[in-house]
């Protein structure tokens, strides 16, 4: 199979801004949490490791790069594992 | 056209000589032949632990064996014919064979994967049936291994955890390779849409066995833990809560059941449009039911659980979900009738499994449906009622559909014709066993006769005796097949390119193929 | 290994390969995540009380060294693009130290552990209630599982270097290293969900 595809090469610098804004991102969850919320604590710290994980895909393992195929198959992949969560959890928490 | 004359993949000499020319060879076909011989192996362990099932159950109170070699041996009859043989089952067998050259092309993706995934499996199997022969009692949990009976009891329950789990992974593998194969190595001009409909089925099987077995993985890791961490996910005891291990346990076994049926609805949308001399109704509809049930199928697994307890938004959402799962099988079916309508239809034995495949694969699909409307299921959980409606699915489904495929490419594969007379007999033989065996099952189930007891009462004799007789009858055309078979690839008449005039590429091609199947990769127009 | 034809290059068919690997690890630890769901919801004040048990601190370290290291990975990614092999291989060896590092600290943080006597099964453990005992069986079991990852990732860079050296990975055959970074970046994701679910539920 011919391999004509190009790759894009990613600068160190978006690495190190994305790098930064992990790191910005974790000290902004663990302070927030020291407040206390209550029950929304977790919630927040859940959706700022949601934004972190979506840096992680995005940029470091290429999806904003690749092909839209990958992109898919992942949100697939994130849907199929949130329903069967919801699901389970209709046994639990209605 | 004529048989080609380089060598076929039987004669290629290649680096090793003799069983290494097997058991290391990374050509598809013989890696397809490999999972071929072992799991038929398997297979007549399987069936033969439930002979003596039948035998036992052929009179109330102890027969041939106590009550714990009964549960000992319903448990590995289980966990053999499960993850040993169907699950692995279609795929391994003729996707590996048949994949590549049904899509143009030369072999898998990933050759030496495919050859791991074969050693994976006969360790993990090795391993499983290891827990026969160690020290102490023989797993007596059934193939479930629900908590917490399953670290509690002390048999021998952890090979058998360990074997399933390295079975999970070779599952795993294989369907990697197959999509990644499909997406990268289809022939020029094989659009996903000219593509024929068993590969369609494999990649709909693939996804399934890449996202669910993990789970089951996981799961089973859990309960080695329990067992030897004292750590108590599902133990009631230390704040565990069981049911949460059905859930994930049903997660990927129902699933599981759509990874065994649906290569074989595909091998059944090969065979009936051959023998109908018509082109298979309903293409597009054929692929988008595949592809339905495969993702609708992960949303049903509640409906094993309706007596476990469950929240009533639970038993709602999950029978709801059930009866929509069975609308694309439906569609399926109808497009499979569709074909037939007004075709030529040659009667032959492959037609003739995959006709019957038909009769019996409905059969188990409307028994499930009665299984899953809750108020019945309260009265039918756990009988022999359950016990039928899954024998007829997945071994009428996943049985049929095999016999069906292996009298239909068997003349590829070795490149010599059975002997049509024997094999007819041995269908009949059989078809009439299976359903002299399972249907007294249904009645049974409804009059109340528990599965999983070596014991029952006298009222319940008589069918009992039907179903065991039945049994019999049936493994008698067990052996018909098998000797018929194995004799013709022995001495059997030369086959040619195209013995029943399909119209897919395997049948372009030399009979048996040769070492990379296409002399040259063909485009499709 | 009959025949050499099969030693095709396809960068995006392998790539591929690697996605549907990691859709299966992902899963993998799904199953994981519903089981600390509902024990979770099951058991929400014990959770809070043993959170309090673990190390923020150390924990936030252990998140920044991984982040830290995703990014050296890839950018080792680019700098082999850039045809400069001695870079990639200081990026590598950079990540793998890193790895080293969590590893340490994940030691002496279950080593702490071990000697307060929380570990399962232990009569210090059975003192406190059910919920307790399923908040430290999860918390050993998911890292431990996650610590296997991190060690797999490290040997699967550790190759990487060598190839990387031996001229087998260079510009136009790079795939390898980037599923490398694929999986190291997946062991960082399941990284970020697990420190907020031990360690900042307190
Ligand atoms: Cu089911």
């Amino acid at each position: 199979m011919e391999n004509s595809e190009e790759h894009k090469i990613v600068s160190f610098k978006t690495y190190l801004i994305i790098l930064v804004s992990l790191i910005c991102f974790t000290l902004l969850s663990v302070f927030v949490t020291k407040i206390d919320l209550g029950n929304i604590s977790i919630i927040v710290a859940l959706s700022i490791a949601a934004i972190k994980s979506l840096l992680v895909f995005s940029v470091f393992m290429h999806l904003y790069y690749d092909k839209k195929m990958y992109s898919i198959m992942v949100a697939g992949v994130i849907l199929l594992m949130t329903l069967v969560l919801i699901i389970t959890f209709l046994d639990y928490g209605f | 056209m004529s048989n080609s004359n380089l060598p076929n993949y039987l004669e290629y000499k290649g680096k090793y000589k003799g069983i290494f020319a097997w058991i290391f060879s990374t050509d598809h076909k013989k890696i397809g032949l490999l999972y071929l011989y072992s799991i038929m192996s398997f297979f007549i362990v399987g069936a033969i632990l439930g002979l003596l099932m039948k035998l036992e159950l052929i009179a109330p109170g102890k027969t041939i064996m106590e009550a714990k070699s009964y549960n000992a041996v319903f448990t590995m009859h289980g966990i053999t014919m499960i993850f040993l043989i169907v699950v692995p089952g279609i795929p391994a067998i003729f996707g590996n064979f048949f994949l590549p050259i049904l899509i143009g092309a030369k072999d898998v993706f990933y050759p030496k994967l495919n050859l791991l995934s074969w050693w994976l499996y006969i360790i993990g199997a090795a391993i499983a049936l290891s827990s026969q022969f160690m020290n102490g009692a023989s797993p007596d949990t059934g193939w479930t291994f629900y908590a917490p009976y399953s670290f509690r009891t002390q048999s021998n329950v952890l090979p058998a955890l360990i074997g399933a789990f390295v079975l999970g992974f070779s599952s795993i593998l294989t369907g990697l390779n197959f999509i990644v194969t499909m997406h990268r190595m289809r022939a020029p001009g094989m659009g996903w849409f000219k593509m024929p409909l068993f590969p369609w089925t494999l990649y709909g099987t693939a996804w399934i066995q890449l996202l669910a077995t993990p789970v089951i993985g996981i799961t089973l890791l859990m309960v080695v833990a329990e067992r030897v961490l004292n750590i108590g996910f599902f133990d009631p005891a230390l704040g565990g809560d069981p049911v949460l291990y059905q859930h994930l346990f049903w997660i990927y076994s129902h699933p599981a059941v759509y990874i065994m049926i649906l290569p074989a609805m595909g091998v059944i949308s090969e065979v009936i449009p051959t023998f109908a001399k018509k082109e298979i109704f309903g293409y597009n509809a054929i692929v988008i039911s595949t592809l339905l049930i495969a993702f609708v199928g992960y949303f049903v697994w509640g409906h094993h659980m309706f007596t476990a307890g469950m929240s009533e938004t639970s038993l709602f959402a999950f029978s709801f979900l059930t009866f929509l799962v069975a609308i694309p099988s439906a569609i399926k079916i109808f497009n499979w009738l569709a074909t037939l309508y007004k075709g030529s239809i040659v009667l032959k034995t492959p037609m003739y499994w995959a006709v019957s495949f038909l009769f019996v694969f409905m059969i188990g699909g409307l028994s499930g449906l009665v299984l899953g409307a809750m108020a019945i299921n309260v009265h039918l959980h756990d009988t022999a009622f359950v016990v039928s409606h899954f024998h007829f699915i997945v071994f009428g489904g996943v049985g049929f559909a095999f016999f069906a495929g292996i009298h239909y490419w068997f003349p590829k594969i070795y490149g010599k014709m059975y002997d049509a007379w024997w094999a007819d007999t041995g269908w009949i033989v059989f078809f009439f066993g299976f359903l002299l065996l399972y249907t007294p099952m249904f009645y049974l189930g409804i009059a109340g006769m528990p599965r999983r007891y070596y014991d029952y009462v006298p009222e319940f004799h008589f069918a009992n005796i039907l179903s065991s007789f039945g049994a019999f009858i049936m493994i008698a055309g067990l052996v018909i097949i098998i000797i018929n078979l194995f004799r013709s690839a022995k001495n059997g008449e030369k086959a040619e390119v195209s013995p029943w005039g399909g119209q897919t590429l395997e049948w372009t091609i030399s009979s048996p193929p040769i070492l990379e199947n296409f002399e040259e990769i063909p485009e499709i127009k | 290994m009959e025949q050499d034809t099969h030693d095709h290059y396809d960068h995006e068919g392998s790539k591929l390969g690697m996605w549907l690997f990691i859709f299966t690890e992902l899963l993998f630890f799904g199953g994981l995540f519903i089981v600390y769901g509902v024990s979770r919801y099951k058991n929400g004040i014990a959770f809070s009380m043993s959170a309090e048990e673990l190390d923020v601190t150390i924990g936030t370290v252990n998140t920044i060294i991984l982040l830290i290291s995703s990014a050296t990975i890839a950018m080792s990614i680019s700098s082999i693009q850039m045809k400069k092999a001695k870079l990639t291989i200081a990026l590598l060896s950079v990540t793998l130290i890193l790895g080293i590092i969590f590893l340490i600290n994940k030691y002496f943080e279950w080593g702490a552990k071990i000697d307060h006597g929380l570990y399962p099964g232990s009569d210090v453990l059975q003192q406190f209630g059910n919920g307790e005992t399923l908040f430290f069986g999860l918390y050993y079991f998911m890292t431990g599982l996650h610590a296997l990852h991190i060690i797999i990732g490290m040997i699967f860079i550790a190759v990487m270097i060598v190839k990387v050296r031996n001229g087998k990975i260079h510009a136009d055959r790079f795939v390898q290293l980037e599923n490398a970074g694929l999986y190291w970046h997946l062991v960082d994701i399941i990284w970020i969900f697990l420190f907020p679910l031990f360690y900042l539920i307190a």
